[in-house]
């Protein structure tokens, strides 16, 4: 692997500057001329906007306009779009309420924009704000999914009667009726997979700058997918031709998905930046991130599971309520749906699922993939069964699990899924030595004749990665292709631009992907640098979401390396008068294999700048580029343990251990792949046991700060023990997995299959707080 | 934050004068309230008079069974400075809980007592001990000076200069931790005077802010150890429920924050 190569802990080239700093962000770009943007928003989770009068704003100083949804409308600017299409079991396509970037007639939720006002400062501009007076007609709202499909509720959308989005199934409700039907067993579970607010720790920005000379947009913003963002910004919005359209994601400080979608606000810079003929720039504040990031998760969940008399699971059956809030996000549809009923069948052998996925409006901030994005909430919903299951059957949980592993690969779902490789047995095994599972009854007996609940809990799961196969999306109704691409610009003096479309936003692609190239051709990683997060620079690309960056973005990079090398070669055989056949990378050299003789590569790269002794016919120039488009999913799967104490006075738990052992296939940096598992299993931890986005019933949000939503910190959690039982993954070249999700995915169901161990009582909904898990030890 | 006009008092007459020069003043401390809720442009005082560079307001002293501490002592100080360790070691406990680093390298024993946040720490303590308050005007005992939620005997413009706690013979100090902003979801605060008499003081726990807990205070008087509080009863009623916390849950932990400060203060 050499010192930088692949497998290398190699220490994040971009800390630098992010720890000293320097990093560029959004917010740190400064324009000549530029203008500020405060938006007026929504105190109300549902009412019609009757009047907006921005006479007495636009006297103040510095005021240079106030813009109002009625004015989108009157320039023809396109209502945000979502871009999956998901059909309801009638047929019939899903229900799309219209989502103007700001509301000219009904706001939905409390926080949706109504107008805006752009001043020469942010202060400026927030003081004219508190000047313009919007005229509201209060009307009746509704937060929760159940009270939304109640007859005679409050309705969102004329498009959808009943504030039904879809009524979505999967897989075969005869098959999966007959198999409860001679079922030895059935286990039933109603559980709550909690909404989550993303809280990335760089608020969303955009700065919006109108060359009127040049017809010609650009627009910095915090994107996990600036390509994207073009496409969809041109494509729907007939606000900037895609051409006359530079999209800039500079440093971006996370995501967790929430940077993924398009939004209103960097629409509306847009389209104002020509509007007032000078750049603005919108900063969103805490409060604003968490009224309008998409938020995750949110699904209240009924579902039964069939076992024979040998506790082998025979069928599943699952019905889903998705809140997917006031509108349809860009990739929302998708979410309950395509990455939530195809991972249903976890890690086991299941011959027939049937699930029904209903998504539902209601008056709360939209929402859309966060962190796993549906796999989390199908790996929580099986694993609290198989939990549930093993205390029912009175089964060691651990042992369950084993007697319905999947072990013959590739093993097809019937919930879509192909599973290329795995072995779960490993992963489980080597998760109960670290954790010591079987002397796991004298440590509870222990913590007991101290006056501590000790539990144990285990979650095996499994999640669908490397997103994702074109074909195979598109014929589910995806709008884009999920490929990626790479380009790869040798210098004349041999140093190395890697362009790709992926688009780090913490994940250490500078780092990473110079590892590649290190590994493939033995220079140093100082001699390579990475180009990303900008349309003018990279041809296009899809992003960096779904752990698909190594898996799909790493391998584009590796088609394009391959391209790049075999020119190389040929250039180098000729220079040695050698036989290409014969020439091999080694160490920054090409040689001659079996002899002394060599060519350093920038003597190489200088040849082909040079052109004064290429090969016959050989074009000048060493650059290649690549399409790289998956076959198949990626599956990372994995087991945790979770032990831990609850205290039976206050209901609080505390950790005694926690191990991971995770099969991500072949890992490119163990440094970086370590700190994507703690940070995901903190998420992880912090679904299960403090973060929780509340509405009250009125759809007025309860967690609108960090003084009411509790952000995991350091001393929530405790030190991971984390491990590696590796398959490679056969469907791309370097067997590569992905990481990002995994921690996210599977941590929720440890953390509360423990709780609820310790405390003996199975119902207990997420976040398990002191208080609810004190109330739940001592309800009756 | 709308604009304001920033004062940098050097005395407490300075800033008393200052503050009635001004049509509508905020004395800033550690401004770990104040500061938030102007940046939310929740309040927007004309001037803001600065109290923490002020030298008499700094420092803690120990005389015989009194401990006197400033009104601008950071947190940081109180919780590092040896007399309060040696005297009443569970004040400098306490604010080794209160908040996080940030806020304990900001905030002070004033600013604290002068909000009157219904969750905050420090009126436990003073509560509970039986301290002094100290202002440029009089001195206004512990159980006078807490009037409800952000409610306090304080006069317009009148400033806090320090706090006298009567060292105890023993005392305790326990929080359940908020999740989130991590004030005490329930705090209780116990001591037991040099003269036997027992107080007890809970935070976060009532609607009304800082209270007594007389029913725990009996038992505790009749045997100080955690067990004389086992059968003692404590009333839901009128204690604050929200999403972190029902008020069963906050009675629950009045009593059992009270064991446990028994416990710590042995």
């Amino acid at each position: 692997m050499g010192v930088e190569g692949i497998g290398a802990r190699v220490v994040r080239k971009e800390d630098k500057r992010f720890i000293t700093g320097k990093g560029r962000y959004v917010d740190d770009i400064k324009l000549v001329g530029m203008t500020h943007a405060h938006f007026i928003r929504s105190p109300h989770a549902h009412a019609k906007v009757k009047k907006i009068d921005s006479s007495a704003a636009l006297k103040m100083p510095g005021v240079v306009a106030v813009l109002t949804g009625q004015q989108l409308v009157d320039d023809k600017v396109g209502n945000l779009i979502c871009g999956w299409a998901i059909t309801s079991k009638d047929g019939s396509p899903m229900k799309m309420g219209a989502w103007p970037a700001m509301a000219p007639e009904t706001v939905r939720f409390v926080g949706q924009a109504v107008a805006v006002v752009i001043a020469d400062s942010k202060n400026l501009a927030r003081d004219a704000a508190e000047a313009v007076v919007v005229d509201y007609e209060e009307l009746p709202a509704v937060a929760d999914v159940h009270a939304a499909i109640k007859s005679g509720a409050p309705q969102l959308h004329p498009e959808a009667p009943g504030n039904q989005v879809y009524d979505w199934v999967i897989g075969d409700e005869g098959a999966t009726d007959a198999a409860f039907a001679k079922a030895a067993n059935v286990v039933k579970l109603d559980v709550t997979n909690n909404r989550l607010a993303p809280n990335a720790m760089e608020p969303r920005a955009a700065i919006a700058d109108y060359d009127a000379a040049e017809e010609h947009f650009t627009l910095y913003t915090t994107s996990q997918n600036p390509h994207v963002a073009r496409l969809v910004l041109s494509a729907f919005y007939n606000i900037a031709p895609e051409h006359k359209l530079r999209v800039i994601a500079p440093d971006v400080g996370g995501g967790f998905g929430s940077k993924i979608f398009i939004y209103p606000e960097e629409m509306v810079a847009l389209w104002a930046s020509k509007k007032v003929g000078r750049p603005v720039k919108w900063t969103g504040d805490r409060t604003e991130a968490f009224l309008t990031d998409a938020h995750g998760r949110d699904h209240v969940t009924h579902a039964e599971m069939a076992f024979d008399a040998n506790n082998k699971i025979t069928g599943l059956k699952v019905k889903t309520y998705a809140n997917f809030g006031a509108y349809m996000s860009l990739f929302s549809s998708s979410v309950p749906t395509y990455l939530y009923a195809t991972l249903l069948s976890g890690q086991y052998n299941i011959p027939a699922i049937h699930a029904e996925v209903i998504g539902v409006y209601t008056n709360t901030t939209p929402v859309d993939a966060y962190r796993g994005a549906g796999r989390p909430e199908a790996s929580y919903l099986i694993e609290r069964l198989m939990e549930t299951a093993a205390r029912q059957l009175k089964v060691d949980p651990a042992a369950l699990r084993r007697t319905n592993f999947i072990t013959q690969f590739p093993h097809q779902t019937p919930v879509i899924m192909a599973y290329d490789t795995g072995d779960f047995n490993a992963s489980l095994d080597a998760a109960m030595k670290a954790i010591d599972y079987a002397g796991f009854a004298a440590r509870k007996a222990q913590a007991k004749s101290q006056g501590k609940l000790r539990g144990i809990g285990v979650s095996c799961y499994i999640e669908a990665c490397g997103i994702a196969p074109s074909k195979a999306v598109g014929s589910l109704g995806a709008g884009v292709g999920l490929w990626e691409s790479a380009e790869v610009r040798v210098n004349p003096v041999g140093t190395i631009e890697i362009l790709t479309g992926s688009h780090s936003h913490g994940q250490g692609h500078e780092t990473t992907f110079c590892q590649l190239v290190a590994d493939r051709l033995g220079v140093p990683i100082s001699q390579v640098s990475i180009v990303h997060g900008d349309t003018d620079k990279v041809q296009f690309g899809m992003g960096t979401y779904g752990s698909r960056s190594a898996a799909v973005g790493l391998t584009a990079i590796l088609k394009a390396m391959e391209k790049m090398e075999s020119k190389a070669k040929k250039i180098a055989a000729h220079a040695l008068e050698a036989s290409e056949a014969d020439i091999v990378i080694e160490n920054g050299e090409f040689k001659v294999t079996g002899t002394d003789k060599a060519i350093a590569f920038p003597m190489v790269a200088l040849a082909a700048y040079t052109a004064h002794n290429l090969p016959d016919g050989m074009e000048p120039g060493l650059k290649e580029s690549a399409f790289y488009d998956p076959s198949n999913f990626t599956f990372p799967a994995g087991t945790y343990i979770c032990e831990l104490e609850v205290d039976p006075g206050t209901g609080k738990t505390s950790f005694v251990n926690f191990v991971a052992a995770d099969d991500f296939g072949r890992l490119i940096n163990p440094m970086i792949v370590e700190g994507q598992v703690h940070g995901g299993l903190v998420q992880g931890i912090g679904q299960a046991l403090l973060e929780h986005a509340i509405y009250d019933a009125n759809g007025q949000p309860v967690t609108a700060s960090f003084m009411d939503y509790a952000m995991p910190r350091a001393d929530d959690v405790p030190s991971f023990n984390l491990s590696h039982t590796t398959t490679l993954c056969p469907g791309n070249p370097l067997g590569i997995k992905g990481c990002g999700e995994a921690g996210a995915i599977g941590a929720s169901a440890a953390v509360i299959n423990a709780i609820t161990d310790a405390i003996g009582k199975n119902n207990l909904e997420m976040p398990a707080t002191p208080d609810r898990v004190w109330r739940t030890i001592h309800a009756a | 934050m709308y604009q304001t006009t920033y004062h940098r008092a050097s005395s407490v007459d300075e800033a008393a004068s200052l503050f009635g020069k001004s049509s509508d003043a905020k004395f800033l401390a550690g401004g770990q309230t104040l500061l938030p809720v102007m940046k939310q442009r929740l309040a927007s005082p004309s001037d803001v008079i600065d109290l923490g560079k002020i030298k008499e307001l700094q420092g803690v002293e120990l005389s015989g069974d009194t401990l006197t501490i400033k009104a601008a002592t950071t947190y940081y100080d109180i919780m590092t400075n040896a007399d309060v360790k040696k005297a009443i070691p569970a004040i400098a406990y306490l604010t080794s809980v209160l908040g996080d680093p940030a806020v304990r390298y900001r905030g002070t024993i004033g600013g604290s007592i002068a909000n009157n946040d219904p969750a905050a720490d420090f009126p436990a303590a003073l509560l509970a001990l039986g301290a002094t308050v100290k202002t440029n005007k009089r001195s206004i005992a512990a159980d006078d000076f807490f009037k409800g939620l952000f409610t306090t005997a304080l006069e317009d413009g009148e400033i806090i200069t320090a706090v006298s706690f009567p060292v105890p013979a023993k005392a305790g100090y326990e929080k359940m931790r908020h999740p989130a902003s991590r004030f005490a979801l329930t705090g209780v605060f116990v001591a037991q005077t040099k003269s036997g008499d027992v107080r007890v003081a809970a935070t976060g726990a009532s609607q009304s802010g800082v209270m007594r807990v007389p029913a725990i205070e009996a038992a505790l008087k009749a045997n100080w150890s955690p067990s004389a509080i086992d059968n003692v009863s404590i009333s839901a009623s009128g204690l604050l429920a929200d999403i972190h916390g029902t008020a069963e849950y906050r009675a629950n932990l009045v009593k059992v924050m009270a064991q446990r400060a028994v416990a710590a203060a042995g």
